[in-house]
């Protein structure tokens, strides 16, 4: 058995149609003209003719049958490629589920033992089939899908291609009949291939990519470092941008949260509440709005911190540096008054003890629409 | 005038300045003194991405006159596959802007604001499960002539058999169109 791994390579794509299997076969093409022995290990043309088209001339290997339960099913012929040994072999639909009775229950453990024995693959993967988008891609699409990998899986691949093309390129595609045969195409119109899923599931592809180009460059980085600057190395480095928003139990902190989550998504960003509550009571209408912040937390996505402290500067740095955050969000404070106007004010006194952590103040914007108005 | 008067009146209007800095806030006005603090509730649920302008319209005028709290939620469906304390980020994308949007009209005409999000298995269930949690003492919410936007017939029907606080059903009108959308209303950088 060879001793190296092989190569992965897997082309993600943001639906069905965008060209992932396209331009596996293209980069199978491009490989076999460079001289090396390239097969196809197991091809789903969903009946699309220029896909087809594309596979003549290059080896394809034969499936094998797998009866279940009286059915006759093909499946991939994994001994069958190990016995082989190409130097390539192209293995679309990487979150297949197998039938019954061969190796494995997942396709992509296939890959994994044909990765093993030195052979470079190429391999295919919808951005909904990621285990850990799948419930946020369900939500956006409203369709569930069953057939789901690990994030590692993709985490593993030393190369990821995104397959991009336009929402409306994709639909172009799908109604010239490029995609489904044609009595599927009103479906898929009026189901998953809704221009604003698209949209959203194309950001979720382009963001997963960046996501994951960023966490690569960031082992690389890791890995050339001397001893002495990964020991010194002892602050939590986020990998992209975390934003904190600092929040009380007050209707007009709804507020701040809001624009703290759209600043996170534009971002890409994961955002903490927080809230550093006194040491004393709360009422009624405190409780009140500290309920309906969970909520709204909970119906975003993030979390609300809760911290007892009489210091608040110092219990705001102290949960920032714990959760890595880079930006500080917080709603302009009350006015001072008596002797508390000598004090440093909070923002000031956070950028002093959170140097490199940014600090924006939200502005109220019905203060500027009551001033804007004659 | 003897040394000792100079330094009593000087402690006199130490003292003086010192109480009226920590009375006043920094512009002259103590908070919340021109208005009396706000006692009824009037709950203004909307889902998607826009709201009839005419209930908006409403809820201002109602609030105004009866000097109460505006409470805007937006109602968002939770896909039974998925737990009921899911998050739901691709609906709040509008929702949170539409939010957004009315709050800063609302308070624009000085009025209070407290907005809400409700979660549920449909749109009935986000607003039973917020009625549940809260008292209200008034609803507004807009008829719409398609099935497919907002509350049906029968949510109305339950809402008015059902909930504990005054319910005011708009019908639906010509201007209905009219309306105030995430994307068009808010007021600077959102």
């Amino acid at each position: 058995m060879n001793a190296r791994r092989g190569h992965l390579r897997v082309f993600l794509g943001m639906a069905a149609g965008v060209g992932k299997t396209f331009r596996m076969l293209l980069d199978g093409h491009s490989e076999q003209e460079a001289g090396r022995d390239v097969v196809i290990g197991l091809l789903e043309t969903h009946r699309r003719v220029d896909t087809a088209k594309l596979a003549e001339g290059l080896p394809i290997l034969p499936r094998r049958r797998v009866e279940y339960r009286g059915t006759m099913l093909e499946e991939m012929d994994l001994p069958g490629i190990i016995l082989r040994a190409p130097e390539l072999c192209l293995i679309d639909e990487l979150a297949h589920t197998n039938a019954p009775g061969v190796e494995h229950h997942k396709r992509y453990e296939d890959v994994e033992d044909v990765l093993a024995s030195g052979i470079d693959v190429l391999s295919t993967v919808n951005v909904q089939h990621l285990e850990s988008l799948n419930d946020q891609v369900s939500e956006l699409s409203g369709i569930r899908v069953r057939e789901t990998i690990p994030d590692e899986v993709l985490g593993r691949a030393d190369e990821i291609v995104l397959v991009d093309l336009t929402p409306e390129e994709l639909l172009d595609r799908l109604r010239a009949g490029k995609v489904y045969p044609a009595e599927r195409i009103d479906a898929a119109l009026n189901n998953f291939f809704r221009i604003e899923n698209l949209q959203a599931l194309r950001e979720v592809a382009l963001r997963q990519v960046a996501e994951e180009v960023g966490h690569k460059r960031l082992v690389t980085t890791d890995a050339v470092r001397s001893r002495d600057e990964t020991m010194s190395a002892d602050a939590p480095q986020a990998v992209g941008e975390r934003l904190l928003a600092l929040v009380e139990p007050y209707p007009g902190s709804q507020r701040l949260v809001r624009r703290a989550w759209r600043s996170a998504q534009r971002l890409g960003a994961d955002l903490d509440l927080l809230w550093i509550k006194a040491p004393s009571g709360l009422d009624d209408d405190q409780e009140r709005s500290l309920k309906s912040l969970h909520q709204l937390a909970s119906v975003l996505g993030t979390r609300l911190l809760v911290e007892e402290s009489d210091d608040v500067p110092a219990a705001v740095a102290e949960v920032a540096r714990r959760q890595g955050t880079t930006y500080i969000l917080m709603g302009r404070s009350r006015p001072a008054r008596g002797l508390a106007r000598l004090r440093v004010p909070l923002p000031q006194r956070l950028m002093e003890l959170l140097p490199g952590v940014d600090v924006r103040i939200v502005a109220d914007r019905s203060a500027r629409a009551k001033k804007d108005e004659p | 005038m003897s040394t000792a008067v100079l330094i009593v009146v000087g402690v006199v209007c130490l003292a003086v300045g010192l109480f009226g800095g920590y009375w006043l806030p920094p512009h002259g006005r103590r908070p919340g003194k021109d208005r009396p603090k706000p006692v009824k509730r009037i709950l203004l649920p909307f889902t998607g991405s826009s709201i009839s302008k005419r209930a908006f319209d409403a809820a201002v005028r109602l609030a105004t006159a009866e000097n109460a709290t505006i409470v805007p939620a937006f109602l968002a469906r939770v896909p039974r596959y998925l737990p009921i304390e899911s998050a739901v980020p691709a609906q709040c994308s509008d929702g949170m802007v539409l939010l957004e949007a009315i709050e800063q009209k609302a308070e624009a005409q000085g009025l209070t604001v407290d907005a809400r999000v409700g979660r549920g298995r449909s749109y009935r269930d986000a607003l039973r499960r917020l009625l549940a949690d809260e008292q209200f003492d008034r609803v507004i919410v807009s008829a719409t002539d398609s099935p497919r936007i907002g509350l049906s017939g029968e949510d109305l029907e339950w809402l008015l058999e059902r909930v504990p606080a005054e319910v005011l059903i708009l019908r639906p009108a010509p201007d209905d169109t009219r309306e105030i959308s995430a994307a068009a209303s808010v007021n600077g950088h959102f």
